[in-house]
Parts: structure tokens; sequence; C-alpha cells
């Protein structure tokens, strides 16, 4: 495929933090349009191939193609003119700032007050939290509570491509399905997902493409039900129980 | 069963927000005990008083007879009552088996930790241990500040599982931690569970918590709803509303419907 047809593509990517390398040699494609999941052992280097995306670390080597504009050497405010949002692992909300501020802070690249009031009210239907607790100090809200905000925050500037960085990290049953469900309508809106996901049977499961990284490199690459039912990526990294889950369950149609 | 710790009516709130509303628990000695409820529940907030690191406005806690309510952090994890946190906190700028070793010296006093300059055998022994056990043993030598976040709360369990407390208090253990390794964790707590350690666990993964936990409480807006067996706690109408919202087996059926 030519470079400047593919949606993402990483390209020989190798990058670190300056002690050795963590991400050695990654070639693949993201497609446009999909819910694009990682998947791979701690440390294998998931959450810095995602900084390479936003700009947060540049490549040692290689290439990154976002609709055939390279990403290397971009700044991530460029980044994020481009249309790329990655929601961060970490807690990164501003805690003596309240809510309301912190979700308006995503769309500082906005300079219409009415732009930004019309997207405030769209992702507050999507997190009511945002304008219940809109006054509170964003560090008065609990860990799960914080991660929603974080959500609702990279709505706010309409992005083509969302990074999410285990977006199910410390979310309570209720909301970790509320937060499936909203990736999905983010999905089905038009937006491209790629995540790093631990929870990784139920996000390999709405994941139309997934990659396996281990100790830096592709191990395996498919189709979300591919990688889901890949007996050795089970017994590695999927809880060993993955006999259990019935096949049957990745293909059943949708009633939605 | 005799209760180790015991949390009574405890209240506390931050500014406008009520976190804790009278909320009461009890960890019996030589349970594994499940704490869960929604975010925003108390959950944290509870932990940070029966470890020292919040003064509750009312109530009290106790541990193995002692009223530890208004006991500082240190005083309380040298009493024997050990935690991690959900966000993890290590010391980045040292290595990852020095982070361990500090670890080691929870019952030592001052003057004793100033004046020696190495850990003994034992010490490094046991802090090998329990990295190997987390699978971290390959990068002791590494500053813990260059570790991923999962690796980081991995740290953190080995971390607190070396200092040898009575009662250990792990804050969502299988955040951002891989699916085979969280069930080696839950194999792991089973087996010190059996040597006599008492677990009191926060946690969202619910085949987790019902797989090894014996009685679970259930919080809610700052209150404990419901306490029972694992059955009971997914079986109980308000815990459901409260918290699961559906069945397992819906959810599962809903995500694989994407």
């Amino acid at each position: 495929m030519p470079e400047s047809t593919a949606f993402l593509r990483f390209e020989g990517v190798v990058a670190g933090y300056g002690g050795g390398d963590v991400i050695k040699g990654v070639n693949f494609d993201v497609p446009q349009g999909g819910v694009t999941c990682i998947v791979g052992p701690n440390g294998s280097g998931k959450s810095t191939l995602l900084k390479t995306v936003s700009g947060l670390i540049r490549p040692r080597l290689g290439q990154l193609w976002f609709k055939g504009t390279s990403l290397v050497g971009l700044t991530p405010r460029e980044i994020l003119q481009l249309g790329i949002v990655q929601v961060p692992q970490n807690h990164s909300l501003f805690k003596e700032m309240t809510v309301q501020q912190n979700v308006e802070l995503g769309a500082f690249l906005v300079k219409d007050k009415k732009v930004i009031a019309q997207r405030l009210e769209h992702v507050t239907e999507i997190f009511p939290i945002v304008a219940e607790r809109a006054k509170d100090k964003a560090g008065s809200l609990s860990g799960g509570q914080q991660r929603l905000v974080e959500f609702a925050r990279c709505l706010m500037l309409e992005p083509e491509l969302v990074v999410l960085d285990e977006p199910s990290m410390g979310l309570d049953p209720k909301t970790l399905r509320l937060v499936f469900h909203t990736i999905k309508l983010m999905n089905k809106a038009g937006r491209t997902v790629l995540l790093v996901e631990q929870n990784a049977r139920q996000a390999l499961r709405m994941s139309s493409y997934a990659v396996v990284l281990e100790n830096g490199q592709l191990r395996l690459s498919g189709s979300g039900a591919e990688v889901l039912n890949n007996p050795e990526i089970g017994a590695l990294y999927l809880g060993g129980s993955i006999e259990e889950t019935p096949k049957a369950v990745v293909s059943t149609p949708s009633e939605l | 069963m005799t209760t180790l710790l015991e949390a009574k009516d405890v209240s506390r709130s931050f500014g406008g927000v009520k976190a804790l509303a009278g909320c009461s628990l009890s960890v019996d000695k030589g349970s594994i005990t499940g704490l869960i409820g929604p975010n925003g529940s108390g959950k944290t907030t509870l932990f940070n008083v029966i470890t020292g690191y919040v003064k509750p406005d009312a109530g009290t806690v106790s541990f193995a007879g002692h009223d530890v309510t208004n006991a500082r952090p240190n005083k309380i994890f040298a009493l024997g009552v050990g935690r991690t946190f959900q966000l993890t906190r290590i010391f980045a700028r040292i290595s990852v088996l020095e982070n361990m070793l500090v670890a080691t010296q929870r019952d030592e006093s001052w003057l004793r930790g100033l004046t020696r300059s190495k850990s003994s055998k034992s010490e490094l022994d046991a802090a090998m241990e329990w990295l190997d056990f987390v699978g971290l043993s390959r990068l002791a030598s590494l500053q813990a500040g260059s570790l991923s976040y999962g690796q980081r709360k991995l740290l953190e369990l080995a971390y607190v599982l070396v200092a040898d407390p009575d009662v250990i208090l792990l804050d969502e253990p299988a955040g951002g931690v891989n699916l085979t390794l969280i069930n080696e964790i839950s194999e792991k707590i089973r087996a010190l569970n059996k040597d006599g350690k008492t677990f009191l666990i926060v946690e969202h993964n619910m085949e987790f918590v019902m797989k090894i936990c014996d009685r679970v409480t259930v919080m809610h807006q700052g209150c404990d709803l419901v306490t029972g067996t694992p059955d009971e706690v997914r079986n109980n109408p308000a815990v459901l509303d409260a918290y699961l919202g559906v069945s397992d087996e819906e959810v599962d059926e809903e995500v694989s419907n994407a």
C-alpha cells in the first residue's frame, strides 16, 4: 500500500527513553474507521508506542505516517491540529481547576466560544458527570470519575483518531460498560480508535483489528477475533482461559 | 472468626462532598475481604482513613485491639497494616531493588535506619524473591521511574508483600495488569492467605473479586450498602442497581455485539 492511502502507518519504528530501545522496529497499519487494539504484557512497549503517535516521544528510527503526512518531528500540538487526540494512562486533569474548566481546556485550539459551548453540551450528553460536577475541583473526584472527565475532554477537539491508553482502568463495571459503549459510539460517528487495553477479552471483541506487542516487537496481528482465539496468545496474555470463551460469542450477530 | 480490622461509622467530607457518610467495615482475621462499589463511592477514602492518610470527621478505626483512629500512617504501617495505592507511589529516582529494601525496614527505629549502611542478606533475598514473583527481577537494577505503569503497580504489590504486614490492603491490584498475571497474583494471594495473611481488596475486576474473596462489602455513596458472600452480593438487587448495572453475562454479550 502506498503511504498516501494508509490512515496511520508505523514503519520500522524504534523508540525509547534514552536508556535503550523500548520499541524495536514496529510495522503495521491502523485501518481507517475501525477500532484497533494493542495487546501485550506489562512493559512490552504499548504505552511507548502510543506516545510516538501523539508526539510525546520522537522515534529514534523509522517513520509514522498519518494520511500521508509524517508525524516524526511534529510537536504534540501540531499532531493535535491534525486531528489525533490521546487520553493518557495516568491521571492528567488539573486537580485545582474545576471539572468544566478541565473539559473546556480540551478545546484549547478552538477560538470560537460558541463552538466550545456547543461541544461542551454535546459531551455532557455522553458524560453527565461533566454537568453534575461542573463547579467541583477535578481533584475532589474519585479516580474513575476523573477518567470520565478525561474522555469528555478528549472529545472537545472532535478528533479523527482517538488514542486511548487503557480506557477501562479503574472503572466500575457500570462505568466500564458506558465507556466501551462510548468508544463504540465515537467509532460509529466516524472516529478511528487506537487503544491499549488490559481488559483484553472485552476490548478484542469490539476491535476490528488487533496487534500483539511483545518485548517491543510485533508478535501477531489480525482481526480482534483472530487474536482473541489464538491459543498461544490466550495462554500468555489473556488469562489462559481463552478456551472458556465460546467462539460463538465472537460472531454473535449484532442486535443493534 | 475474630475481627482484625474494623471501621465504625466513619464519616469524612472534602469541601462540600461527603466522601464517607457513616461507613462501617469489618475484616475478619484470616479472611480475604473484597470492597467494591461504584466510582466515587468512597472506597479509596476509606482505605486512606484506615491507613492514617486521611483523618475521619467522625467514627473510629481499630486494628488488632488498638484504636488507630487518628494514628499516623507510619505507626499504622509498623503495627502491621500494609497497603498499595490506586495511583502508584514509588521512589522514582532509586532502583527497583532499592525500593524493595526500603519496604523491608518497616519496624526499624530511626536510629538504626540512620546508622546502618547495608541491607542484610535475608532482606536482599526476600526482596528478590518478591520481585521475581511479580516478574520484575530482571529489572531490579533499573531506576524505578523507568517502569511502565503496569510494572509500577507490580512493584508496589511486591513492595507491600515484602514488608510482611498482617493485613494487606490492595487498591485495584488487577488494574492495568495483564490477565495471565492477574491469575497468578490471585493464586499467590490465596497461598498467602492460607499462611494466615488477611487481605482487604478494592477491585473492579469482578471475576477476580468473586474468585478469591470470602466476603464482600459493597459501598454506595459513602456508606456500606451490603455485606455478604460473593454470591449473595452478586445476586443482590441493590448491588445490581448501584454497581453492576446488569449481570456480567449481559455485559459480555453487549460488548461482543459491538
